[in-house]
C-alpha cells in the first residue's frame, strides 16, 4: 500500500460552478466604475484622494479587526474594498480626511465585523456609516456648502435639499436628461444616473444583486411621489425627479441590495424594495431630512428578518 | 464542471446525459487477481459468524452469510477466501469485507437453480434469499414487507445524478429481463401499478409490456424519487415519511432486469454495468462482476490516476469519494467519476453571505440560508424542526452553487446521520428503563 496514490476525498457534489465572493465583489465595484470615474472626471484629485484614501481605510480597517479577533485574514474577498468604494460614491469630493477616516471605521467594524464579519450584519455597513456621520456631523453632507468651490457650468444646487428648502419653484431648471447625465451636484458617484443604471443593469444580468429589490425600489419611490405629486404638484415634485436625484439611483441598485441586510425569498424581496421606496419618498417629502434612502434602507433592514419569514413552503412540510 | 454562465440571473439548468442513438459498447472487464465483496454487517458482533471462514473455496453464485442475520452477499466468481476484515463505509457504515482469491476454472453454485426448478417454489422467498445484491442493488426488504403492502412500483429507467446512463442502456438493450422481473415483481408484491420512468426525448420501443410508461423533465433533479412522486403519482410525502408508508417502491431498471435474468437463466446475476467518467468527462460503460477493484476498471480504461485526484462512485452531485483504488464495485454502484487533481473545487468556512443563490434552485424551498446557520452552529433538532431539514432530496444543487462554498449538502446530511444516531440512542435509553 505504500506506493499508493492518495486521493482528495470529499463530500458531494464534486462540481462547483465556480462563483465566489471575491467575484462578486470585485463585479459589483467594476459596475459602480463608469459613475465614479464621471465623478472624478467632475471634481478632479479631491475626488480620487476620498475614493482612495476610503477604499485603503476599509480595507485597514477590516485588517486590524482581523489581527485583533485573531481570525484569517478575510480582506481578500473583496468585501471592505466594496465597502470603502460605496461608502465613497455617497460623500461629497471635499470630504476631510478625518470623516472618511470614521466613516468606513463605522462601516467596517461597527456595521460589519462586530455583528460576526461578512454574512452577519443586520444593517447595511455603508448605509449605517452615512446614517451616523449625517447625523454627528449634518454639516458634512450639506452639498451646497461642501461643494461651494467648485463651478461646473451647471445649477450648482443640490436639487433635493433645493425642493426642500424653496420648493418646487426651484427645480424647474433641472431636465430629466441633464440629471441623468450627471448635471447636478451630489456624492462623488451618486449623480452620474446612467452610469448608475448601466451598472445595475449589468449587474442584474450577471446576477449579482437582485433584481426583485432594484425594481421595487424604483416602483415604490415612483408610485409615491407620483401620489404626493398629483395631490399637489406645487409643494411636492414629480416621481422623475426622485428617482434621479440624491441617493435613490445608487440607493436601489448598490445598497438596498445589499446581501446580508436583505430578505432572499421572493414575495419578501418585493416588499423590501417596495417598502423601502415609499419610506424614501415619505421621509424626502414630510420628514425631517434632506434624503430618505438611508433612512428608509436602515428601516427596512431592520425589519428584513421579518420579512423573510414569509417563503414557500417547503416539499413535504408538515404542520 | 458546470460553469456559472454569464447570464447569473438565469439559474443554472444540469441535463441528464441521454443515451446516444449509437449504442455504446460497454467494455468488459475481467478481474485481474481478487474480488472483494461486502456483507453490511459487521463482522465484531460476537453473537454472529460467517458461513465461511478464510481459506474456504467458493464457487460462483455461492452465498455468503451470518448467522442470526438476514445481511448476505453472493460470491461473484470462483475462489479462495484470502482474508475477512471489517470495513467501515461512509457516515459509519459498517461492513465486513471479504476478499476472493481467483481461481482459473468458473464453477457455479447450484443452490439457487434448485430452488427455481422445484415444482412450487415460493417467488418471494427465493427472491429474498438470493437476489438482495443482484447488479442495480434489489431493495427486498421494502418490496417484501407483510406490514407496508407494496401497491406500487417505480422502475427508474433515469439514473438520478448527471452524466450517467446505466439504467437507460439497461432498457435498450435488455429489456426482454425487464418483462419477466416485471411479471416476477408482480407475483411477490402484489402490486397492480407498475411504472418506468424515463427521460424525456429518451425513445424505445417497449412492444407488449405490462406497466405504464411515464417520462419526466430531462431537467437535474427531476429523476429524484421525491420528485418523481410528485410529478408522476401527484403526491407528496411529508417530511419523515417514507415511500413504503404510501405504498411506493422504487426499483434501478438494472435491478429488474437482474430479477428477469435470474430467473430465465437459473443463475444469479454478478455483472454489474457502469457508467464511467473519465478526467475530461467524456463517459463510457464498462461490464464488471461485483467486487472488482476500481484499479482493474481503471487500468483496462487507460485511466491513470495520480496523487490527488478524486475518486468517486456515483456521479458528480451525489456520489461518494473512496480513498483508495483498492475499493470493489457494490452492487449499487451505478458509476465511476475520476476527477483530476487540477479540476477538483474545495470548500471552505466562510459563512453564508445571504446571496440567496440557493434558496432559488433548491427544487424542494427549504429556507437553505437559515438552515445552514443552525447547522454550522450543530443545532440539528431545531434544524429538523424549523427550518425544514427533512425536506431536502438531498440533490446537492445549494453546494454547487453556493458563493462562500459552503458544503452545504455535507451538513444536511450529517445533520441527517446525527439526529438518527440521538434517535437510536434515547430509544436504547428508554429500553433500558
Amino acid at each position: 500500500m505504500s506506493d499508493q496514490n492518495k486521493f482528495i476525498v470529499s463530500h458531494a457534489p464534486f462540481w462547483h460552478d465556480g462563483s465566489s465572493i471575491t467575484q462578486r465583489s470585485y463585479h459589483i465595484m467594476i459596475a459602480a466604475l463608469p459613475a465614479v470615474l464621471f465623478g472624478i472626471l467632475q471634481y478632479g484629485l479631491p475626488a480620487v484622494a476620498v475614493v482612495s484614501f476610503s477604499v485603503s481605510c476599509a480595507i485597514f480597517w477590516e485588517l486590524a479587526m482581523n489581527f485583533v479577533t485573531k481570525r484569517s485574514l478575510t480582506i481578500g474577498d473583496g468585501n471592505a474594498a466594496l465597502i470603502g468604494f460605496l461608502f465613497a460614491m455617497l460623500v461629497p469630493a471635499t470630504l476631510p480626511w478625518w470623516a472618511v477616516l470614521t466613516g468606513t471605521f463605522v462601516a467596517v467594524i461597527i456595521g460589519k465585523q462586530i455583528f460576526g464579519g461578512i454574512g452577519s450584519n443586520a444593517f447595511n455597513p455603508v448605509v449605517l456609516a452615512i446614517a451616523i456621520l449625517m447625523i454627528s456631523w449634518k454639516d458634512l453632507f450639506d452639498f451646497d456648502e461642501a461643494l461651494l468651490n467648485y463651478d461646473l457650468g451647471f445649477t450648482m444646487l443640490y436639487p433635493i435639499a433645493a425642493l426642500k428648502h424653496f420648493g418646487t419653484a426651484s427645480i424647474e431648471a433641472f431636465t430629466a436628461g441633464d440629471l441623468l447625465l450627471g448635471k447636478q451636484t451630489g456624492g462623488i458617484g451618486a449623480t452620474f444616473g446612467l452610469g448608475l443604471i448601466i451598472g445595475g443593469i449589468y449587474l442584474i444580468i450577471r446576477g449579482f444583486i437582485r433584481w426583485e429589490i432594484c425594481i421595487t425600489f424604483l416602483i415604490g419611490v415612483f408610485a409615491t411621489a407620483l401620489i404626493f405629486n398629483l395631490y399637489d404638484s406645487v409643494r411636492f415634485a414629480g416621481p422623475v425627479f426622485h428617482i434621479l436625484t440624491g441617493y435613490t439611483l445608487i440607493g436601489a441598485f448598490f445598497l438596498a441590495t445589499e446581501d446580508s441586510s436583505s430578505p432572499v425569498n421572493f414575495i419578501p424581496m418585493l416588499i423590501f424594495g417596495a417598502g423601502a421606496g415609499a419610506l424614501t419618498v415619505l421621509i424626502r417629502n414630510i420628514g425631517a431630512h434632506v434624503d430618505g434612502v438611508i433612512y428608509a434602507i436602515l428601516v427596512m433592514n431592520l425589519v428584513n428578518p421579518l420579512l423573510d419569514k414569509i417563503r414557500p413552503k417547503a416539499i413535504g412540510k408538515v404542520g | 464542471m458546470i460553469k456559472r454562465s454569464f447570464f447569473g440571473l438565469a439559474k443554472p439548468r444540469l441535463e441528464y446525459n441521454i443515451l446516444p442513438d449509437e449504442l455504446p459498447e460497454p467494455e468488459e472487464i475481467s478481474c485481474s487477481e481478487n474480488v472483494t465483496l461486502l456483507l453490511s454487517t459487521f463482522l465484531e458482533q460476537t453473537d454472529k459468524t460467517l458461513s465461511v471462514k478464510e481459506g474456504d473455496k467458493i464457487k460462483t453464485g455461492q452465498k455468503l452469510f451470518f448467522t442470526n442475520d438476514d445481511a448476505y452477499a453472493i460470491s461473484s466468481v470462483t475462489g479462495t477466501i484470502s482474508s475477512i476484515s471489517p470495513f467501515t463505509g461512509d457516515f459509519g457504515a459498517s461492513y465486513t469485507a471479504v476478499s476472493i482469491n481467483l481461481s482459473d476454472n468458473e464453477e457455479i453454485d447450484e443452490q439457487f437453480e434448485k430452488y427455481t426448478k422445484t415444482s412450487s417454489p415460493d417467488t418471494a422467498d427465493t427472491v429474498r434469499d438470493f437476489l438482495a445484491c443482484v447488479p442495480g442493488n434489489l431493495p427486498v426488504n421494502l418490496l417484501i414487507n407483510p406490514e407496508k403492502p407494496i401497491k406500487t412500483i417505480i422502475i427508474s429507467g433515469c439514473d438520478n445524478d448527471l452524466l450517467i446512463y446505466t439504467n437507460q442502456y439497461i432498457i435498450k438493450t435488455d429489456i426482454a429481463s425487464i418483462k419477466s422481473g416485471i411479471a416476477i415483481l408482480k407475483k411477490i408484491t402484489g402490486a397492480d401499478d407498475i411504472i418506468i420512468v424515463l427521460p424525456r426525448g429518451f425513445k424505445h420501443a417497449f412492444g407488449d409490456i405490462d406497466a405504464r410508461i411515464s417520462t419526466i423533465d430531462t431537467g437535474y433533479p427531476a429523476a429524484s424519487p421525491n420528485l418523481i412522486m410528485r410529478n408522476i403519482l401527484s403526491r407528496i410525502v411529508p417530511a419523515g415519511k417514507s415511500f413504503e408508508d404510501y405504498g411506493v417502491c422504487f426499483i434501478t431498471a438494472e435491478a429488474v432486469a437482474s430479477i428477469g435474468r435470474a430467473f430465465t437463466s437459473g443463475k444469479i446475476p454478478v455483472k454489474k454495468t457502469i457508467t464511467v467518467i473519465n478526467k475530461d468527462e467524456s463517459v463510457k460503460l464498462a461490464v464488471a462482476e461485483i467486487g472488482t477493484p476500481l484499479r482493474d476498471i481503471l487500468s483496462q480504461l487507460d485511466i491513470t490516476l495520480n496523487e490527488k485526484d478524486r475518486v468517486i462512485l456515483g456521479g458528480p452531485m451525489t456520489g461518494t469519494a473512496v480513498y483508495s483504488d483498492e475499493h470493489p464495485i457494490m452492487p449499487n454502484t451505478s458509476a465511476i467519476m475520476i476527477q483530476d487533481s487540477g479540476n477538483i473545487s474545495h470548500v471552505s468556512d466562510y459563512p453564508c453571505i445571504n446571496c440567496g443563490d440557493c434558496i432559488r434552485i433548491c427544487p424542494a424551498k427549504i429556507p437553505i440560508n437559515m438552515l445552514v446557520r443552525l447547522l454550522e452552529a450543530g443545532q440539528y433538532e431545531e434544524a429538523a424542526d424549523h427550518y425544514d431539514l427533512y425536506s431536502c432530496i438531498e440533490c446537492g444543487l445549494c453546494s454547487l452553487v453556493c458563493v462562500s462554498k459552503i458544503p452545504i449538502f455535507q451538513y444536511i446530511k450529517l445533520a441527517k446521520y446525527e439526529l438518527d444516531r440521538m434517535s437510536i440512542a434515547e430509544a436504547i435509553d428508554e429500553r433500558s428503563e
